[in-house]
């Protein structure tokens, strides 16, 4: 008996006891048993990647029972762990632990603390059902799961309006890329005849299936491009990539906690995560692979550049992600899995950090966001300062540290692919790079140095309380040691059969032998970004307002990251409105009822009536009709 | 045992009628009735034989055998799920009218019980002229229960309702009579087993289709379902949802399918384009809603779209898939209905703009709102899920488009539901009335109690509810193949 479903189970029953008994309980109580439940499946992640990671076991698979059985239709929920899956389990439960942890101290003057604990417990359960399924049901599950999660908690604060839209933007935009994923799904089946992971790849793999299918208006295309181009919608949707990224920004409405555990460590990976697992199809489809290399590096591109005039913290730290994400997926559109793989672990470490460092931040100002409101804050909360400094420097890639060597992995690369796509990611991405030291710095040069721009709240501020602290300090040693440690990862063959390669695809065995140029210019970028933060908010502080004045509509377009919001609101949500309106009151209530089902009766009733009145009761009219028809009758018999 | 099950609420009626003079008394024999009979269908359940798909515990008497008209009862696991699914809301609305019901009570027990005798007989009835009487004659509860206890317009709801549905039966008179005249004989099971043209098959198809979908409903002829809604009282609503919009979709399963596998065919794409209609059509209304309960009409009308859309796929996972949505449904919806009658009971108003803010009063009826809205919004672990994926692979090996179409509608139930979700549960608390609510009672909780647990258990392992259907749905797909339709896979490679 495997002891491996236990690392579902302990965070599902954490949370079935903190969401329904939490009242009772109490505060500590649903604190311990929450955070025990994740330490148990932490525990046991650990031991289940030793095992199949550091001692080279077998690959462990164990079924707990079938789920939806419809004659040949056949799907179990199931404990699949490989290299690929023991990676994000420790990445998951060990990030989920901090938060936790940190959440101790920072909701402590929140009254609905059970709530909170399970919502948390439960997103770590829907997570580990999405990383260990072995079929892409099972994936679907826990990727709405923590859609459910990321909605509860976006929306946590439920009295507030904007938390409450945020949290139905993320749900809906989520929908709209789980509808491609679907769809995804639907084809698998019906070109595989089941959606067992194993089966589909070895059937992909053998070429025994139909090469092309009718889809819609499109008329024939590749079986495997079509899949692979439809789950990846679904990827977009969950990792907020270009087009389907409005509502990560939004979702920094949720408590910081939440934001670090889902928005920026785990959920919002699960696309690169199935993109990863998913390899198997995707290394078949040139095309696929091409579109998941060209969005990865808009969006690296894109949210780097919104990142730039962003004045509050959390938005930063936002873009920040998304744009992480997007190298995350240009390196697997290159066949760079594992160095996507790579960054997923690093950037969790890092990422999280400087989270819930933001989240000490706030904290420390009182619920401020506005970094405008900032400043000096190095010298009331040295110890906060610090850990974000190594946060931003492992992002940034400064080197030696976590970022330096999976950021680094991941441009040589696009650059090393040479393709067309592989180029033009590497252009981007090289690019964002500078433009990410820039924000980073900008950031940290707000808060922290400079002069408080509000002395009241700067006088207040303090150091978070321990139990802040030390998750920040575990997640602080992740950001400097994990690059190092997970260096093997990339190397060749790590993942064994999770991600198998196709013949040509080796943009990661040739990154290690790129000319040292290409391999030191990220940090030329660094260095030059650096510079720009440190001349335009250090040395100059006006200077930024100058540069923005100097060309408003750039700024306008940066600010408003890029009109999206805007586009989608006139284009989607009106439109569904008034389509809503016109078909309710047009429709409806008009042409159904009003000509329809009443103007039916409305006629009957006319009809009757103008009958009744011909019955006037008067002997004469009677007369009159009978004389009438009898002059009828006679002309026509005569 | 099936007359039993079907005539002992029957018994009942009459009982309050004769026997019963106090309201507090009439309520306790509804509901010990309506109790026993939802145990006596489990014995049902417990004694019923999934490994076939021949109909269970006949019975048949002779009645006009000139005519071929008899007393024929029996039922297949398509029929056995729906009767599952009478007796078990029965029981949860009487005990729903407990308290909100003042006036008539006696009255208002004998019409529900009355009501769950024809609806369990349509289900079982096995010969053509029976199951047409007890198709007409549950309307007459169902229009006293609108007519009666419902709110200010009821009158004009109840007639829209009655007219509507009179109105489809009328033409399904002519089509019965046609088929049996065809078949010399009214029994169903004979009938199934008839052959005939395909012109006949489209007119006949044709006359089932108006009464079908009048009942489903599907679109255009759907308008009669809000009204009758809104001015329902809370149990008739979910009766209404839960059971009486099952009956076209059965209508369909039971006669077009397997009698008219041909005339479906030949009509399918038709039913598909209402079908898409009604579910992107309805759920845009939807969204425009500003009355809780005509919101959830709308999304019933959308709902039921993917039943129809679910059986007209012609293959096996289509067909479970509509069969079990139409369970989902029922539960679902009737849960929603029966979240709204809560709050109706204490405020007296469906506006939505007038909730918001429950959730700091009411946490636990917030926490039931919301996992029943996620049963039918279909996220993966409930009940709604199962339903709508297998609808939905179905439909896709069926035809892509129609598939992607109707999987907008997920998106657009999302918006609908979780927008509404806001707006009652979440937000401040604006008006001093909600301030002063308490959360629910433990006789309101029982409601939902029994419903929680199916939406988990549908949503995580199907297959006691499955397995009921799958001989049946073996049978009809053997039926409709000897017409040369339909697919047993739906899938390109033979497994």
């Amino acid at each position: 008996m495997s002891t491996n479903p236990l690392i579902l189970f302990a965070p599902l029953l954490g949370a079935l006891i903190a969401g329904l008994f939490g009242h009772r309980l109490g505060k500590a109580m649903s604190q311990k048993v929450t955070i025990l439940g994740v330490m148990v499946a932490l525990v046991l992640s650990i031991g289940a990647f030793f095992r199949i990671a550091v001692d080279d076991g077998a690959v462990e698979h164990t079924p707990i029972f079938s789920w939806i059985i419809s004659g040949t239709f056949h799907v179990d929920f199931a404990m699949f762990i490989d290299r690929l899956t023991a990676v994000m389990l420790i990445v998951v439960t060990g990030v989920s632990c901090m938060v936790h942890i940190y959440s101790v101290g920072y909701m402590d003057e929140d009254p609905d603390h059970p709530r909170f604990f399970s919502y948390l417990s439960l997103f770590t359960f829907a997570m580990l059902m999405l990383v260990t399924g072995d079929n892409f049901l099972q994936l679907f599950f826990g990727w709405e799961g923590v859609g459910l999660a990321s909605y509860l908690l976006i929306g946590f604060w439920f009295k507030k309006e904007s938390a409450c839209n945020a949290a139905i933007k993320a749900f809906l935009v989520n929908r709209v890329g789980d509808f491609g994923f679907a769809l995804g799904i639907f084809t698998i089946y019906m070109v595989f005849d089941t959606l067992d992971y194993a089966e589909v790849f070895r059937l992909a793999g053998s070429g025994h299936y139909p090469h092309g299918i009718d889809f819609l208006f499109f008329g024939p295309v590749d079986t495997i491009t079509l899949i692979c181009l439809l789950l990846f919608v679904g990827a977009m949707g969950k990792s907020a990539q270009l087009g389907l990224h409005t509502w990560l920004p939004d979702a920094m409405e949720g408590p910081t906690p939440v934001s670090a555990l889902i928005h920026a460590a785990t959920m919002v990976t699960a696309g690169v995560f199935m993109v990863c697992r998913a390899s198997p199809l995707f290394e078949l489809s040139e095309t696929a692979l091409a579109v998941v290399t060209l969005v990865g590096a808009a969006t690296a591109f894109f949210a780097a550049s919104v990142g730039l005039v962003q004045n509050d913290i959390k938005r930063v730290v936002a873009y920040s992600t998304c744009s992480q994400l997007g190298y995350m997926f240009f390196a697997a559109g290159v066949s760079a899995y594992a160095a996507s793989m790579f960054h997923l672990m690093t950037h969790a470490f890092f990422k999280a950090l400087l989270f819930l460092g933001s989240g000490a931040v706030i904290n420390a100002m009182h619920h401020e966001q506005d970094m405008r409101r900032m400043g000096g804050l190095r010298k009331k909360i040295p110890e906060t300062y610090l850990l974000m400094m190594i946060g931003t420097l492992a992002l940034t890639g400064f080197p030696f540290l976590a970022g330096f060597y999976s950021k680094d992995i991941i441009l040589e690369s696009a650059f090393a692919a040479h393709s067309v796509t592989g180029t033009v990611a590497w252009l981007l991405g090289i690019t964002a790079a500078a433009m990410t030291t820039f924000y980073s710095f900008r950031l940290i040069f707000m808060t922290f140095h400079g002069r408080p721009a509000d002395t009241h709240a700067y006088d207040h501020a303090h150091e978070p309380p321990l139990s802040m602290r030390a998750p920040l300090l575990v997640l602080a040693a992740g950001a400097i040691g994990a690059g190092y440690i997970g260096r093997p990862m990339v190397e060749e063959g790590w993942f064994k059969g999770a991600i198998p390669l196709a013949p040509g695809h080796e943009a990661l065995a040739h990154a290690h032998h790129v000319h040292w140029i290409i391999g030191w210019l990220p940090f030329g970028m660094f260095l030059f970004g650096l510079f720009l933060a440190w001349r335009l908010y250090i040395l100059q502080p006006g200077l930024s307002g100058q540069i923005a004045g100097r060309w408003p509509k750039l700024y306008r377009f940066l600010a408003n990251a890029w009109f999206f919001d805007r586009l989608y609101d006139r284009l989607f949500v009106q439109s569904a409105r008034a389509l809503g309106t016109g078909l309710w009151r047009v429709g409806d209530e008009t042409i159904i009822d009003g000509y329809g089902v009443n103007g039916l009766a409305n006629r009957i009733g006319l009809l009757a009536g103008w009958l009744r009145r011909r019955q006037t009761g008067y002997l004469y009219h009677y007369a009159l009709a009978m004389l009438v028809g009898l002059v009828v009758l006679i002309t026509w018999c005569v | 045992m099936l007359s039993l099950v079907t005539f002992l609420p029957l018994v009942g009626a009459a009982a309050i009628l004769f026997a019963v003079h106090r309201d507090a008394s009439a309520r306790i024999v509804a509901l010990g009735v309506s109790l026993a009979t939802f145990l006596l269908s489990l014995g049902l359940y417990a004694a019923f034989d999934t490994s076939t798909a021949e109909f269970q515990f006949l019975e048949e008497v002779p009645w006009l055998p000139g005519l071929g008209i008899a007393y024929r009862m029996g039922v297949d696991g398509i029929s056995l799920s729906l009767l599952l699914l009478t007796t078990l809301l029965t029981p949860i609305c009487i005990l729903a009218s407990w308290e909100s019901i003042k006036t008539r009570v006696r009255e208002y027990m004998m019409a529900f019980l009355a009501l769950e005798s024809f609806v369990i007989g349509v289900f079982c009835a096995l010969d053509f002229l029976l199951f047409y009487i007890l198709w007409e004659a549950m309307l007459i509860p169902m229009f006293l229960l609108i007519g009666i206890w419902g709110g200010p317009r009821r009158v004009y709801a109840a007639l829209k309702f009655f007219l509507y549905t009179l109105a489809g039966s009328v033409v399904m008179l002519i089509a019965v009579l046609v088929l049996a005249h065809q078949g010399h004989t009214f029994s169903i099971p004979e009938l199934m087993k008839l052959h005939l043209p395909l012109n006949v098959q489209v007119w006949l198809f044709l006359g089932f289709f108006v009464s079908f979908a009048v009942k489903v409903p599907m679109w255009p002829v759907h308008t009669w379902l809000p009204d009758a809604h809104v001015e329902a009282p809370t149990a008739g609503s979910v009766i209404l949802a839960g059971i009486l919009l099952k009956m076209g979709a059965y209508g369909f399963l039971r006669f077009s399918l397997p009698m008219l596998p041909e005339a479906s065919h030949y009509f399918a794409p038709f039913i598909y384009g209402l079908s898409l209609v009604a579910v992107v059509y309805t759920a845009l209304v939807a969204l425009m809603q500003t009355d809780l309960k005509k919101l959830i009409a709308y999304s019933s009308v959308s709902h039921m779209g993917f039943v129809t859309l679910g059986l007209f796929a012609f293959n096996r996972l289509g067909i479970e898939g509509g069969v079990l949505q139409m369970i989902n449904h029922g539960l679902v919806s009737g849960a929603l209905f029966l979240l709204v009658g809560v709050v109706y009971d204490r405020l007296h108003t469906r506006e939505i703009a007038r909730f918001g803010g429950l959730a700091l009063r009411m946490p636990v009826y917030a926490t039931l709102f919301m996992v029943f809205t996620m049963a039918a919004v279909g996220l993966p672990g409930t009940n709604g899920f199962v339903g709508e994926f297998l609808v939905l692979l179905g439909v896709f090996a069926t035809s892509k488009g129609v598939a992607t179409v109707a999987a907008t509608g997920v998106v657009l139930g999302a918006a609908y539901m979780l927008w509404m979700f806001k707006k009652v549960v979440f937000g401040e608390i604006r008006h001093a009335d909600v301030d002063a609510l308490t959360d629910i009672t433990p006789r309101e909780l029982a409601l939902f109690v029994p419903l929680l647990v199916l939406v988990f258990w549908i949503g995580f392992y199907p297959d006691p509810f499955l397995r009921l259907l799958h001989a049946s749905v073996n049978g009809l797909l053997t039926q409709m193949a000897a017409g040369g339709v339909g697919a047993e896979h739906a899938t390109l490679v033979a497994p």
